[in-house]
Order: C-alpha cells, then sequence, then structure tokens
C-alpha cells in the first residue's frame, strides 16, 4: 500500500504537550517538512525559546539548543558564527522574541545574520496562563489587561514584519497563518523558502506565523481560528514584507 | 615560550585566548577592559575566528552559550556593570554545563561606579553570581604574565570540568605594561560528544539544555554538580606563599593588592616583623586547606582588598576564626598604599603578641 502521510523524520516521537486545538503542532510540522525536504535534519541546529515551545527541543530530531527568554537570535548568532556550513534556525513566541528578545531580534536581523527564525504571533503569553503579549490587539482581554488592552496606557501592538522590514538588513520577513488549509499551504513555501534562502548563503529570513491559543483566548478551537480570520490577520496582513532577492530572481 | 614582548594585561589575555585556541569572541565596550575587544577584532578576522560587537552584554554571554553549545572554545569579556549583566546567560551555560571563559576586568562599583581599579566583584565571582546554585572556576592573576598564563589554564579548566571559569583582573592589571611571554600551546583537543553540532544523521539528538521540570531530576543534576565542584576543590586549589615559613603574621591578597602587600611584607621583614604573605591565585577553589595550617601557626591575618572587605569573610571561614583576621582596604576605585598595608602590618604585631 502506497504511504501518502506519515511523520516527518525531522520529529522525534516525543508526544507534544500543547493544548488540544493549538496550531504550534502545525507549526512543529511544516518546520519538520522544511528539513526533511531539504535533507537537512543531520546539519540542522535548532533554538528553543522560553515560552509555549519550550520543550521543542525533545520534538525536533535535529540538535537542538535551550536557550534563555528571549535570547534565541544571540544564541543562534553564536551557533552560524562557529558553523557557517550548518543550518540554525530559532522557534520563538511573541513574548520572547518581540518584548523581552527584542534587542536580539533588531539586530541578528540588521546583520542579516544568515539564520532563519520561525516566529509565533499568537497574541498572548501562553505558558504562563494568558498575560498581555507585546501582540495582543488593543481591547483584548487577558489576565494582566482584564479590562482589555488599552492603548493610551498599555501601548499599541508591535508589528514585528513590518518593524522589522524596515531595516535594510534582513533578507526576507513574511507573515503566514495557519488558521485555514489555504493558509497552511502558504505558510509551508514560507518556511521552505526560509531555509533555501540560508542555505543559499542570502542571510536573515523570518517568518512571522499568525496563529491561536483556544486555551488562553477562552475559546473552542474552532471558534479561536475564526478569531485569526477575523481579528488578527486584519491587524497583521499576510504577505511577504521584504523579499532582497525577489526582484534578481525576475 | 615565546620571547617576551611589552604588553598591556588586557591584550596578553587576547593573545593568550587565541593561543589556547579560542576563535569565537563576544563582547561590548566598556572601560577598562576594551582593549581586549579592539585586540580580538584585528586579529580575528585573520586567523578565520569571530570577533562580534554584539547589541549588548546580555547578548554577547549568549553568543557565547551557542558557540559553547556547538563545542568549540569561546570567550567574552568585561568589566563590573557588564558582567552584572552577563549573570543570566552565565547561570544558564552553567545549567547546560558548558565550558567557557569570562574575563571580568573589575572597576568600583556599585551601578555605574568608576573606571578605577576594584575588587569588589569578589563575592559575586566567588558565590555563583547569578541565580541558582553553583560556582565558577574563578582565577585571579598578579601579573600580565599571569593573565597569559592564567587564560590558558581557564580554558583547560572549563572544558575538564565542563563549566564557565571566570579570569577576575581589574583595572590596573587590565591597563598594566609589563613584559610577558605568551606560551606556545599544543591545544589539546578536548572530546566533547555532547555538543550540539549537527547529528549527521549518525546519533540521537543532543540537547543543551538547563531546564529541569521534575523537581526530583533538577536535584539530581545539581547533586552531581556539586560532585564535581568536590574534585575542582581537591585537585586545582592555586596559591603563592611569600615568606610564610618562619611568619607569626599572615596578609592574605590576590591580584593587585597582592603586589602592594608583597612590598609591605618585604618592608615588615627589614623591620623585624615576622609576616608572609598567601596569595589565592585561584579564589574559588579557595586555598582553605593552606590558610587553616597557616592559622595554627600565626598569630592573625590581614586581609588586603579593593573592596570593603569580601574576601575576609573567606578567610574567617577558612580558618575558623581560630586568629583574629584584620581588613586592611582602600575601596571605589583606590588602591591601598604600600606604607597603609605595612601600617596595618605593625598594628597587628602590636596588639596580637
Amino acid at each position: 500500500m502506497a504511504t501518502v502521510f506519515k511523520k516527518p523524520q525531522a520529529l522525534t516521537d516525543v508526544p507534544l504537550h500543547y493544548c488540544p486545538g493549538c496550531t504550534h503542532g502545525i507549526i512543529h510540522r511544516l518546520v519538520a517538512e522544511a528539513l526533511d525536504e531539504l535533507g537537512i535534519v543531520g546539519k540542522t541546529i535548532g533554538v528553543a525559546p522560553v515560552g509555549c515551545a519550550v520543550m521543542a527541543y525533545d520534538y525536533f530530531a535535529c540538535d537542538m539548543l535551550e536557550a534563555a527568554h528571549g535570547r534565541a537570535p544571540a544564541v543562534a548568532t553564536g551557533l552560524k558564527r562557529c558553523m557557517p556550513d550548518n543550518v540554525i534556525f530559532t522557534y520563538q513566541g511573541d513574548g520572547d522574541l518581540a518584548s523581552i528578545g527584542m534587542a536580539e531580534t533588531v539586530h541578528a536581523a540588521t546583520r542579516n545574520e544568515n539564520i532563519t527564525i520561525i516566529f509565533v504571533n499568537n497574541a498572548i503569553y501562553g505558558m504562563t496562563g494568558g498575560q498581555m503579549a507585546p501582540t495582543s490587539l488593543p481591547g483584548q482581554v487577558t489576565q494582566t489587561s482584564p479590562y482589555g488592552r488599552d492603548v493610551k496606557t498599555q501601548g499599541f501592538p508591535i508589528k514585528v514584519s513590518e518593524l522589522l522590514s524596515s531595516l535594510d538588513g534582513p533578507e526576507y520577513i513574511e507573515r503566514v497563518a495557519v488558521n485555514n488549509v489555504k493558509n497552511v499551504k502558504n505558510a509551508k513555501k514560507a518556511i521552505l523558502k526560509a531555509f533555501k534562502n540560508q542555505i543559499e548563503g542570502k542571510g536573515f529570513s523570518l517568518i512571522e506565523v499568525v496563529s491561536s491559543c483556544p486555551t488562553n483566548w477562552g475559546m473552542t478551537p474552532q471558534k479561536a481560528l475564526d478569531w485569526v480570520e477575523e481579528n488578527m490577520i486584519p491587524y497583521y496582513p499576510l504577505g511577504v514584507y521584504k523579499d532582497k532577492s525577489a526582484n534578481k530572481e525576475d | 615560550m615565546t620571547d617576551k614582548v611589552l604588553m598591556k594585561g588586557n591584550e596578553a589575555i587576547a593573545e593568550a585566548a587565541i593561543k589556547a585556541g579560542c576563535r569565537h569572541y563576544f563582547g561590548y565596550p566598556i572601560t577598562p577592559q576594551t582593549e581586549i575587544a579592539a585586540y580580538m577584532a584585528k586579529r580575528m578576522p585573520k586567523i578565520g575566528g569571530t570577533f562580534l560587537q554584539a547589541e549588548s552584554e546580555v547578548s554577547a554571554i549568549n553568543m557565547v552559550y551557542g558557540v559553547a553549545g556547538a563545542g568549540y572554545r569561546v570567550m567574552t569579556s568585561s568589566s563590573s556593570p557588564g558582567i552584572s549583566l552577563k549573570q543570566e546567560g552565565i547561570s544558564y551555560i552553567v545549567g547546560a554545563d558548558l565550558p567557557a571563559l569570562i574575563v571580568n576586568v573589575q572597576r568600583g562599583g556599585p551601578g555605574l561606579g568608576g573606571i578605577q581599579p576594584s575588587q569588589s566583584d569578589y563575592f559575586q565571582a566567588t558565590k555563583g553570581g547569578g541565580h541558582g546554585d553553583y560556582r565558577l572556576i574563578c582565577l585571579a592573576p598578579a601579573s600580565v604574565q599571569e593573565m597569559a598564563d592564567l587564560t590558558i589554564k581557564a580554558f583547560d579548566l572549563a572544558d575538564k570540568y565542563r563549566m564557565p571559569a571566570m579570569l577576575l583582573a581589574d583595572g590596573t592589571m587590565g591597563q598594566m605594561m609589563e613584559p610577558v611571554s605568551i606560551p606556545e600551546v599544543t591545544a589539546k583537543p578536548v572530546d566533547k560528544p555532547w555538543a550540539a553540532n549537527g547529528t549527521k544523521g549518525e546519533r540521537k539528538h543532543n540537547i543543551i539544555n538547563s531546564l529541569y521540570l521534575k523537581p526530583e531530576i533538577l536535584e539530581k543534576v545539581n547533586f552531581e554538580r556539586f560532585e564535581r565542584y568536590a574534585q575542582i576543590e581537591a585537585n586545582e586549589v592555586m596559591y603563592e606563599e611569600y615568606m610564610m615559613d618562619d611568619a607569626e603574621y599572615c596578609v592574605v591578597a590576590f591580584g593587585i593588592a597582592s603586589r602592594v602587600s608583597k612590598n609591605a611584607v618585604t618592608e615588615a621583614r627589614k623591620q623585624g616583623i615576622k609576616v608572609g604573605l598567601i596569595r589565592p591565585i585561584t579564589l574559588w577553589p579557595f586555598p582553605k586547606d593552606v590558610l587553616n595550617a597557616a592559622a595554627d601557626k600565626v598569630k592573625g591575618f590581614i586581609s588586603v582588598e579593593l573592596s570593603m572587605g569580601q574576601m575576609i569573610e573567606d578567610v574567617r571561614l577558612a580558618t575558623n576564626c581560630k586568629k583574629p583576621v584584620v581588613l586592611c582596604n582602600r575601596a571605589g576605585g583606590m588602591i591601598p598604599s604600600p606604607e597603609q598595608v605595612l601600617d596595618s602590618i605593625k598594628n597587628l604585631a602590636k596588639e596580637v603578641k
């Protein structure tokens, strides 16, 4: 019988700890499929964040490092500088990348560090139980914005892809989502390209994946995906924000 | 041994690190250690190494974490306020059992403090520094030659025990020039089967990590780490004794304070006071046994420090307070004069017969 669907080799057999309906599982799989398709599992080193994906080091079958909160791009920089022929990626959430790790993110981008960053934006701190994130939407109710995010006192959400694409450094910035089949397919394409860019030495590629958190949003998984479509994507429009090689290839 | 050359202490550290096989340096500018970065910026690109001026000390130490996790020799350097910023990363490096060299060319504190030499980071360097239970191997050079020698030693010890080592110098040691011969090192490659450098499809994945959610496992990891620390305390203590054979009084001092103290001891001997010096070279492991043994022979100790008195606590602990221990100190970037130390010796000799 022909096999039409199997677990990527870049994933281990360790069961994921993510909540029911969480999209981390999809994103892990997309990364793993990319590593498989490019045949680079054996030369890839991943960097896990602090946040919901903290235990990603158990799930990816490549070598892994667990970084301090927000520091993954600095750790990845060290790895890439000493092993330029290996493939280095970080997998980070919004609190990790856009709050405590903003300096590391911006500077890795401006150096056009030849690494791949998978940035999962679900507008909330999941692991610690649903606090306001740098990407929480105006008015969004969280544990630490119980009356809704008030932009007068709590500021506006950070649009990471827009912000980083204003820099001269980075090679490729794209925002994707995983709330429906079409978007998942696009996300896969973007993630694959982000790894290809690194192999080709093009430099810093960041894929922002608009994601959902049914548990901390207090929604069913389906409702959460609808909320992504109706609220997240309008604020965080999908698309390519920077692709320095695009014009050259045309 | 190469020919002697005149070098600043900071430059000696940098050249010795390169000789030790370190090809990756990450730092952030801060006085009085910037010569290390400047030296690395010049040399590393010529020898296929990495010099990277990071966006912060926090980033620099995390770049060190990455390289150390991949199994390569790596270092960072800074001065007191910058070392405080690195503490988070140092704790993670310890927690993941990675070897690395951290150089602290100390300046006065707390806060922004000043830029003149100090030894007031002793507690931070020898008691842990960041969060959690841990120690760093802590080496205290007292000459430009030792800046070089102990840099190489620090890399070797870090690799041997899979933990970070700190070279604890001060602004004087960093800035002063002395003739130095940088040892030729035939770097013994240390096998690092734990390194995250790609499975090549030949082994299960390696994980560099300090997270243990099960407390009984985390406890076990801590106990195992401290078993290693016990080996280090048993095997790696380094110190220098000066005129201790017939000494009735003992000065304890490290780094630049030991140089000043040596002059004072020599002068006191001329004046008929039987005084000697014990200079800890490893601040952790602290030379407890040699001090405890000395406490059975001498009448009292003087801890000479560029701080408000930090090492003095370890001297008292090591000697079980068997004999009086007094402090002779300057702080905030000031250095005790030989005369001040001599006065302190004379006072002790007068008060403790």
